[in-house]
């Protein structure tokens, strides 16, 4: 069993970054402003190992925020009993800072698609959402955190818009929410919205963690612009000036930079850090 | 063979296996071994992680397979293990449809 | 039931069907090629969850045409757990089956290899056995229970996989001799690796891990194999960190 005594109960209001194995030597020798890690819950449910074993090193001088991709909690379908029991598990051994997923669905009839996939906002699926947000809370003890998508359509049957959607998630479960300002800024691109409407719109009062990440350059069948939330580059500067934006309206927030495509060396991903600390220091 | 030559078997053996063994420094240099050794270095058995992410690679779906780089079986040859069948390793001829 | 994401799903799998009709864009146009994106990650995303899981498979037929192949394969067999770690089960028999492939008679084997290494990768940490406990009566011996450990595999080919395996991991490895071999994947530490057991071994080793006593398993391995060399067989599992304690599994 892990020492849970000497955890750290919430993310610290400083930069972290995405976790990835192969940073494992490099981060602790030089971790520069980072304060914590987040890593995707699915691959730390093996029965052991390396990725168990670096956790529990980790886990002594970092917080710990585990980031959910694959409980579909946006299905129309129920939760998958098993993959909940798995994070139950998870959440107990690693007593993380936070625990928090995406407003997507991944799975559907068994099928689990890899993919943070879209759902309509209506009243029948803001009732499943809340449902399903009660099952994980009242099952991990905690509250959770919701991620707003990035967006590459939209649905015709949709009656709420996003941020009323998510304001309406908070009200009906005391979930907190994860803004992604990266997402907020490929959705506002690719739906033709405003991205500081859609900030002024958000209930940052549930805010309890901001990410920042890449996305690549594409168009649609217009010639319009369509931005991919790949992670796979540095942070573009319209999104590191809308954190900005943000930060100066929700005050000190954890902020994460994330990095899940053609990862980079320490030294790259720590500068991005660095530079998420740079906008934490603006605030301070 | 009797039981007691039996056992006076086994004995030897594992006394043999015993002396072959290295022994091999303990504990201090277990944090090392937490580390992942440079990507490509060598194949990582880890596998697939997930992804919050998404590509803009394109996916071009056809029903066609084509073989369009020849991996190291083409230096393997080896005859089929079950009939005896000679097989070869070359994977030149292999550009057809497959049933949809 | 609500059709939105089945008719969603269906159509992100088959790229014949047409775009669900209630996708737009910002402005209420047709989603068009907006939702090639999400076709596009959910099959690049799986193709490559392959291509970092079958490290061997992928060198044996080039890690393009390997690519390509994964993509068929991801339509046919999407998964069915989000534990990605453990996705490709079915690859093994699907290349079996694969008609272009099917004259590499030892390719199902060698995926088979690639998925033991991953699952060896992630099992439970179970100590090995104390080599001290060897250290005791003979009588006390024979009657030795051991087990596998979680993180121990057998793979038994009639393909000599071991030797592919060590031919494509290693610069100037030997060509692949004509022989079956049964190989052990396990892992001493945190990396696995496959150890070539001689004749016998994995009988030896599964009679143990049975539960049966150090003399029979010892005895079930003669018979199957007269020449069963048990010094062999134990320097390798003792190496490979493959035998426990039979207590310590039963945790």
């Amino acid at each position: 069993m892990l020492d849970n005594s000497r955890r750290i109960d919430r993310l610290p209001n400083n930069a972290g970054v995405g976790y990835k194995p192969q940073h494992f030597d490099d981060l602790r020798a030089d971790p520069g402003p980072v304060k914590w890690i987040e890593i995707h819950a699915e691959n730390y449910m093996g029965a052991g190992g390396r990725p168990l074993a670096q956790m529990r090193v980790l886990s002594e001088r970092f917080a710990v925020s585990v980031h959910g991709v694959g409980l579909s909690i946006g299905g129309e379908t129920p939760l998958d009993p098993d993959h909940l029991a798995r994070l139950k598990h998870l959440v107990e051994w690693l007593n993380p800072a936070s625990f928090s997923e995406h407003l997507a669905w991944s799975t559907h009839d068994g099928q689990f698609l890899n993919d943070l996939l879209p759902l309509p906002y209506t009243n029948e699926t803001l009732a499943q959402v809340a449902n399903h947000i009660d099952q994980v809370q009242t099952t991990l003890n905690r509250q959770m955190l919701l991620e707003n998508p990035s967006s590459y359509l939209s649905f015709a049957q949709s009656t709420w818009s996003e941020t009323g959607f998510l304001n309406e998630l908070v009200r009906r479960t005391g979930c907190g929410l994860l803004l992604d300002v990266n997402n907020v800024f490929v959705s506002a691109t690719n739906l033709g919205l405003s991205a500081d409407g859609y900030i002024d719109a958000f209930p940052l009062h549930a805010v309890g963690e901001i990410h920042v990440g890449g996305h690549d350059e594409d168009t649609d069948d217009h010639g319009a612009p369509l931005l991919i939330d790949s992670h796979g580059k540095p942070v573009d500067d319209p999104v590191w000036a809308l954190l900005d934006k943000t930060l100066a309206k929700t005050g000190l927030r954890p902020v994460l930079v994330e990095w899940d495509n053609d990862v980079p060396d320490w030294t790259t991903l720590r500068s991005e850090a660095d530079r998420a600390a740079q906008a934490l220091a603006l605030v301070a | 063979m009797s039981n007691t030559m039996k056992t006076v078997a086994i004995a030897g053996a594992v006394a043999a296996a015993m002396a072959s063994q290295v022994t091999t420094a303990q504990g201090a240099a277990k944090e090392k071994c937490y580390g992942v050794s440079v990507a490509g270095a060598n194949d990582c058995a880890a596998g697939p992680g997930t992804t919050c992410a998404g590509t803009s690679v394109v996916d071009y779906q056809g029903n066609a397979w084509t073989l369009v780089d020849a991996g190291t079986c083409t230096d393997i040859e080896l005859p089929n293990m079950a009939d005896g069948t000679p097989r070869q390793g070359s994977l030149e001829e292999l550009d057809r449809d497959l049933p949809a | 039931m609500n059709p939105v994401q089945r008719r969603f799903r269906e159509a992100l799998l088959d790229a014949e069907r047409a775009v669900p009709p209630d996708l737009q864009d910002g402005a209420g146009a047709p989603a068009g090629r907006r939702f090639s994106v999400y076709r596009n990650n959910v099959v690049v995303s799986l193709t490559q969850a392959l291509h970092d899981a079958f490290p061997l498979t992928r060198k044996l037929i080039g890690a393009q045409s390997f690519d390509a192949l994964a993509a068929h394969f991801v339509r046919k067999h999407p998964p069915t757990s989000p534990l990605m770690m453990y996705y490709g089960d079915a690859l093994p028999e699907f290349l079996g089956s694969f008609e272009p492939l099917t004259h590499i008679g030892y390719l199902p084997d060698c995926a088979r290899l690639d998925i033991a290494m991953r699952r060896s990768y992630h099992a439970a940490d179970t100590p090995a056995v104390d080599p001290s406990a060897f250290q005791c009566a003979p009588e006390t011996l024979i009657a030795l229970r051991l087990a596998l450990t979680p993180a121990a595999i057998i793979l038994r080919s009639a393909w000599p996989v071991f030797d592919i395996w060590r031919m494509n991991s290693a610069e100037g490895g030997a060509k692949p001799r004509v022989m079956a071999q049964d190989v052990l994947i396990a892992r001493p530490d945190f990396d696995p690796a496959p150890y070539l057991l001689p004749p016998g071994a994995a009988d030896w080793l599964e009679a143990l891990d049975a539960g049966r006593s150090f003399r029979d398993a010892h005895d079930h391995a003669l018979q199957t194999t007269p020449k069963f060399d048990l010094a062999q067989a134990l320097t390798i599992a003792l190496q490979s960190g493959a035998l426990t304690d039979s207590k310590t599994k039963d945790r």
